[in-house]
């Protein structure tokens, strides 16, 4: 039966072979063009970043010292602007930074008085904790809300898709206050602020988790509806196969395709969450840094967060982009 | 209804009439595999179906979307279902498999699949039966297979289900119907993904997946339409093979011509009724119903030039009055003698001269496709050239040059006379008017915010003479204060063929304007162009993939294969002997009626 | 992916699946609901005192830290103010911050949009990197930084989360543009003739433009989610002000023994913020099947 498919076609745009042949040295040259694009971002980033923080108002050096209000000798305020290069020229300063920068060091803190990629180095851990967590757990209240309502009927349907419109609605600063009312004023199982231990965490990941499912499980939602109306699911339930076995083989993995590619939207929106949580569950970390320093006017301390989170950010977003190409075999012929 | 009910066994042609065991067949698909329900003999139809109503919501029984339908199918017989869009075939082949879908009423007096009653059946006795007793093939593959799973995974899924044979044994079960269903290189292709492979290499992997266990009933709901006509020819072939094995095949279409080749009967259905039915032979030749005829009609393959293919649909407006002596020579395909009025006499006689075209778009994988290689014809005054070609041909890309939407890489093209291609979009802007189009997708060539009367108006500039050009197209000026999206496919495709008359243009470029509608709907259309044409004295480009259509409505044909020309000429000498293997071979797979 | 953008993805997604439906233009009981709160936003912002007649800055210590009763609906925050009372009255500053903000974004991510759109290549390269660094902020942080810069209040507040926004619906602009422009319609007004200017002021603008009310609409919820987190952290309004945020920083002292002074608040914006949605998704399916 030797039909004229169209894939010997030798002007058909959907030739397997020869795409299968020229896949490696283009996947190649588009990983490199990626990486290359994440460093000029980072670099822009860096640039926005320094000059941004130069109209800040006020003196550094004398924040260096404690702030306007402190009474400082020029002396002083010259021995300072000495030492942080603040006398130099904006492109010297400028251009030092970058280097400073590209070898790993952030400068000191004005307030803290401590170097910058240590301190936050310190405090990366437990927010990347936060974060993970939260988004695991993010991920299996969606799937599990799209589950359910896709299966339920008409009332449990509108349940679902009310919780998740609901939860999407939630800010960060309200749960937690709801969060600590109920958990730890009335029920007493756990403490209003994040202790070292396990304990500690439910609430704040609980926080940062119930809103992300929310925007997450609508996603799923809608994309496990539409694969479950495609004419594919149709053929499967002709071979015989079972809800349960459809929701299982195809329709999961269809709904999961969105959730993979809004995880690095999901981990930069529950970083900007944590600054709000860190906070109010007095929990150390970025977030809380970064909040403290934008009081104080820390330019170090906030330009190394900004880069720290840009970074993460980018480096989530390359890797949502490989977990997409990995789980969805369209996109690796596009 | 019992006038709906048929009896197996009325058609011509070789059907078998045994128990559809194995090894009664030489051909390819002779029993190396045990069939499901190898052990149990059946007896009678394959399916039976007496009084079948089925609808949605409400009180059961209430507003059926199916109408007391019955029908029977013996083993190794095709009966074909054939209606419109709406007329409720689809869901009649849902309906078979306990899959009219959620929220759905049921009622029949009897339904039984090989002997055996399958009313009142629960969801996990459906579940057993379907895969194993009945199998099912929906159109267009692409979305029929999961998107993401191998091909291998899908056709072994009713293995999976209702056998107990190891993944090894599954396995090679698979490549053997990947082997039975006409796809070499089993062990590549199962692994692949419905979006690796052709559109008729996916047709064949979903019919490998629902025939896995040989079920004794197979239902395809028009399981070629999304096809190119070799290919289509290759996967009735297939069923064929099917139907001489023994399996029984209930063919839902929309096209009476193709099913016409396989089916031993014809039902025609209309309304969520049956209204007619019959071995197809006799059906075809002599049908009793308004529906059947009116459908009979619209099949364009073979009816020459000129005949109308609906019936009047607008008795308000008297025949327009034809010169006898121009008809004629449309038909033979020569030159009519008198110009039309709205012509110009200075213009000359080929009004579109197209030479040398090349067109060629860079791949993703850096080289280039060629999509128009060395394409050269004039459009005569008056007349309508075919150009025909299968998809991927290049007919899309020509037709963009011909519009100078994009300039060709090499060649030229030349309207009445002056040149087109290759000027400035400015010197050719006031030129535009001279060339109308009408496209495939007619929705979404208006602008979705505008009703028709704005999008009319944009041309014309009046609402009188758009109400003219609305009668001229036979739309009523009620269309006027509603959106495109609110029309029906056939009043949109009239409502674009209005705006493409409102410059008053000498020549229309028509890109498959017809492939996206009902064949009662593009009968109307074909002759609504024909109208207008004799009318106008409008000169045609029509680009269309079906054969049937393209001889019907043209004076000369050009057939294209990537993007070259292989044959060009007068249309009748060309489809009476055609010169090239590939327009043999085109021709030769066009669904006809069989001439009575 | 902004928050913004998934929400435009989602209005149209349920619109596209309910089309089969032939519900389209039914309104639902939770449309009805929203648009009754909206009325109820409204007549707080424009005549407070219809809703709640009383003054949201009159103090009664005697009456402080009243649990909600018939008296105090919302129950009374420590100087013994009438909780309800500031709420309706604090929706005039909340819903200014939030339309405000949405407005800006909206503008400045219309403009970029378009610019960046119609202007063609370099421009498009220069634009789209410009986003994508504002986008390696996620969130609030480009807030946070331009707060930095010109220091707290409801002004800058506005401002910055404007700003924060405007990548989002630049993008989608984008993205809209370029896909009308490549449309089967503007290429058969090309057929018929029309001049380029014609085509983009008749054809490509409106039909990119068309969805900005729906963006808007959508929009509003997250800029007063964000408005209200940058006054609760002390960065906009601040207390005694009766803004939505603030009122929820003040009450967050008292936790522990008066939950309704940040319950209710936070019940604002939580009600405004999911009628914002619904109401967003329902313009998006009458405008889709008008």
């Amino acid at each position: 039966m030797a039909e004229p498919v169209t894939s010997t076609h030798p002007a058909d745009p959907s030739r397997p072979a020869v795409l299968r042949r020229a896949l490696p040295r283009r996947a190649l040259l588009r990983g490199a063009a990626r990486i290359g694009g994440a460093v000029l971002v980072l670099w822009l980033v860096a640039t926005v970043t320094f000059f941004a923080m130069r109209l800040v108002p006020g003196d550094p050096a004398e924040a260096v010292l404690g702030g306007p209000g402190s009474q400082t000798s020029p002396e002083a305020l010259a021995a300072v602007r000495a030492q942080y290069g603040l006398d130099q020229p904006i492109v010297t300063q400028y251009l030092a930074e970058l280097g400073r920068l590209a070898t790993g060091d952030l400068g000191r803190s004005y307030a803290l008085r401590v170097p910058v990629a240590p301190l936050l180095l310190g405090q990366l851990g437990g927010t990347l904790l936060l974060a993970v967590l939260s988004l695991l757990l993010a991920w299996l209240f969606a799937i599990g809300l799209a589950l359910f309502s896709t299966r339920a009927g008409r009332w449990g349907r509108m349940l679902g898709s009310g919780l998740e419109i609901g939860a999407a609605a939630l800010p960060h600063f309200w749960l937690a206050s709801a969060l600590i009312v109920v958990f730890s004023s009335w029920l007493g199982l756990l403490p209003p602020v994040s202790t070292p231990g396990p304990a500690g965490l439910v609430l704040p990941v609980l926080t940062l988790a119930i809103p992300l499912a929310g925007f997450l499980g609508q996603v799923m939602r809608e994309s496990m509806l539409t694969a479950l109306e495609a004419p594919f699911v149709v053929s499967a339930r002709a071979r015989g196969e079972s809800e349960a076995g459809i929701r299982r083989v195809h329709v999961l993995r269809h709904a999961s395709l969105p959730g993979i590619s809004l995880s690095g939207w999901a981990f930069g929106s529950l970083i900007s969450g944590a600054v709000v949580v860190e906070t109010i569950f007095a929990r150390p970390g970025l977030g809380r840094t970064l909040l403290n320093a934008v009081t104080v006017r820390d330019v170090p301390v906030v330009i190394g967060v900004v880069l720290f989170v840009a970074a993460a950010y980018i480096l989530m977003t390359l890797l949502t982009d490989l977990a997409q190409r990995i789980a969805d075999p369209r996109l690796r012929r596009a | 209804m019992s006038g709906a009910r048929v009896t197996g066994g009325g058609g011509t042609g070789p059907i078998p009439t045994g128990t559809g065991s194995t090894g009664t067949d030489p051909g390819t698909l002779s029993g190396t595999v045990p069939r499901a329900d190898a052990a149990k003999p059946r007896r009678g139809p394959a399916l039976l179906v007496r009084g079948l109503s089925v609808g949605f919501g409400g009180v059961p029984g209430t507003n059926p979307l199916i109408d007391d339908v019955s029908f029977e199918v013996a083993p190794g017989e095709c009966l074909a279902i054939v209606g419109e869009s709406g007329s409720g075939k689809s869901l009649t082949a849902r309906s078979l498999l306990g899959l009219a879908g959620a929220g759905s009423w049921l009622h029949a007096d009897e339904l039984s699949l090989g002997g055996a009653s399958v009313l009142g059946l629960g969801e996990a006795g459906w579940r057993r039966r379907r895969g194993r007793d009945v199998g099912l093939v929906l159109q267009d593959a692409l979305v029929s297979l999961d998107p993401l799973r191998p091909i291998g995974r899908e056709i072994g899924d009713a293995l999976r289900l209702h056998t107990s044979l190891s993944a090894g044994a599954r396995a090679r079960r698979v490549l053997e119907l990947l082997a039975e269903v006409g796809l070499p290189d089993g062990e590549l292709r199962a692994g692949q993904r419905s979006g690796q492979l052709s559109g008729g290499q996916r047709q064949r992997a979903l019919i490998a997946a629902a025939i896995a266990l040989r079920p004794p009933l197979l239902i395809a709901d028009e399981p070629t339409t999304a096809l190119d006509v070799t290919v289509q020819a290759r996967i009735l072939d297939l069923f064929e093979e099917l139907l001489r094995a023994g399996t029984a095949l209930v063919l839902i279409s929309h096209d009476l011509a193709v099913v016409s080749r396989i089916a031993d009967r014809v039902a025609v259905m209309s309304g969520g009724r049956i209204v007619e039915t019959g071995a197809t032979r006799a059906l075809l030749a002599d049908p009793q119903h308004a529906e059947t005829k009116r459908m009979i009609a619209a099949v364009p393959a073979g009816r020459p030039r000129g005949t109308r293919l609906s019936a009047q649909d607008r008795p308000h407006r008297p025949e327009p009055e034809i010169d006898p002596a121009v008809l004629t020579a449309i038909v033979s395909g020569s030159v009519p003698a008198t110009a039309p009025t709205s012509v110009s006499a200075a213009a000359g006689r080929v009004v579109l001269e197209a030479s040398g075209l090349v067109k060629s778009f860079r791949m993703p994988n850096r080289s280039r496709l060629l999509a128009v290689n060395d394409v050269s014809f004039t459009l005569d005054r008056g007349t309508t050239l075919g150009i025909v070609g299968e998809s991927g041909s290049g007919k899309t890309t020509l037709a963009r040059l011909l519009l100078a939407l994009e300039p060709p890489d090499a060649g030229e093209v030349r309207v009445l006379g002056e040149a087109w291609s290759g000027v400035p979009e400015r010197a050719r802007r006031p030129r535009r008017a001279a060339l109308g189009a009408v496209y495939q997708d007619a929705l979404a060539s208006f602008d979705p915010r505008l009703t028709a009367g704005a999008i009319l108006r944009d041309v014309v500039g009046s609402a009188d003479q758009s109400v003219e050009l609305l009668d001229r197209v036979g739309l009523a000026a009620s269309v006027l204060g509603r959106r495109p999206l609110e029309l029906s496919g056939g009043q949109r495709q009239r409502l674009g063929i209005a705006r493409a008359l409102a410059n008053r243009p000498q020549i229309l470029i028509c890109d498959e304007p017809v492939s996206a509608l009902d064949m009662t709907v593009q009968a109307q259309v074909l002759d609504l162009l024909d109208e207008l044409q004799r009318d106008l004295g409008l000169s045609l480009v029509f680009i269309s993939h079906d054969l049937g259509v393209v001889q019907h409505v043209s004076d000369r044909i050009v057939v294209i294969e990537n993007g070259s020309v292989v044959e060009s000429g007068g249309t009748g000498p060309v489809f009476a002997a055609p010169a090239h293997p590939y327009t043999r071979r085109l021709l030769d797979a066009v669904p006809r009626l069989p001439t009575p | 992916m902004s928050d913004l953008e998934i929400q435009a993805g989602l209005a149209g997604a349920a619109a596209r699946r309910r089309s089969g439906r032939r519900i389209a233009g039914r309104i639902g009981v939770t449309e009805v609901l929203a648009a009754v709160f909206a009325l109820f936003l409204l007549v707080a912002t424009l005549a407070p005192g219809l809703v709640a007649p009383g003054d949201p800055l009159a103090i009664d210590p005697r009456s402080a830290f009243q649990a909600p009763s018939w008296a105090h609906w919302f129950g009374t925050d420590e100087s013994g103010r009438d909780v309800y009372t500031r709420v309706s009255h604090g929706t005039l500053s909340s819903l200014q911050i939030g339309v405000a903000a949405t407005l800006i974004g909206l503008g400045f991510g219309a403009v970029l949009g378009t610019v960046a759109g119609m202007l063609g290549s370099v421009v498009d390269f220069t634009v789209n990197r410009l986003l994508e660094v504002m986008f390696a902020f996620p969130g609030l942080l480009l807030a946070l930084l331009f707060i930095m810069v010109f220091g707290p209040g409801p002004a800058t507040a506005t401002l910055a989360v404007g700003l924060a926004t405007a990548p989002g619906y630049a993008r989608i602009i984008r993205a809209q543009l370029v896909s009308v422009r490549s449309s089967a319609f503007v290429e058969a007004a090309t057929v018929l003739g029309r001049s380029r200017a014609r085509i983009l002021l008749r054809h490509i603008l409106p039909n990119t433009l068309a969805p900005l009310l729906v963006l808007g609409t959508l929009g509003i919820g997250q800029a007063i989610i964000w408005a209200a987190a940058l006054s609760y952290l002390g960065l906009g309004a601040k207390p005694p002000a009766a803004e939505w945020g603030a009122m929820l920083s003040a009450g967050r002292t008292y936790l522990s023994t008066a939950v309704w002074m940040s319950f209710f608040p936070g019940l604002f914006v939580v009600l405004t913020a999911i009628s914002a949605t619904v109401l967003g998704r329902a313009v998006e399916r009458r405008l889709r099947h008008a």
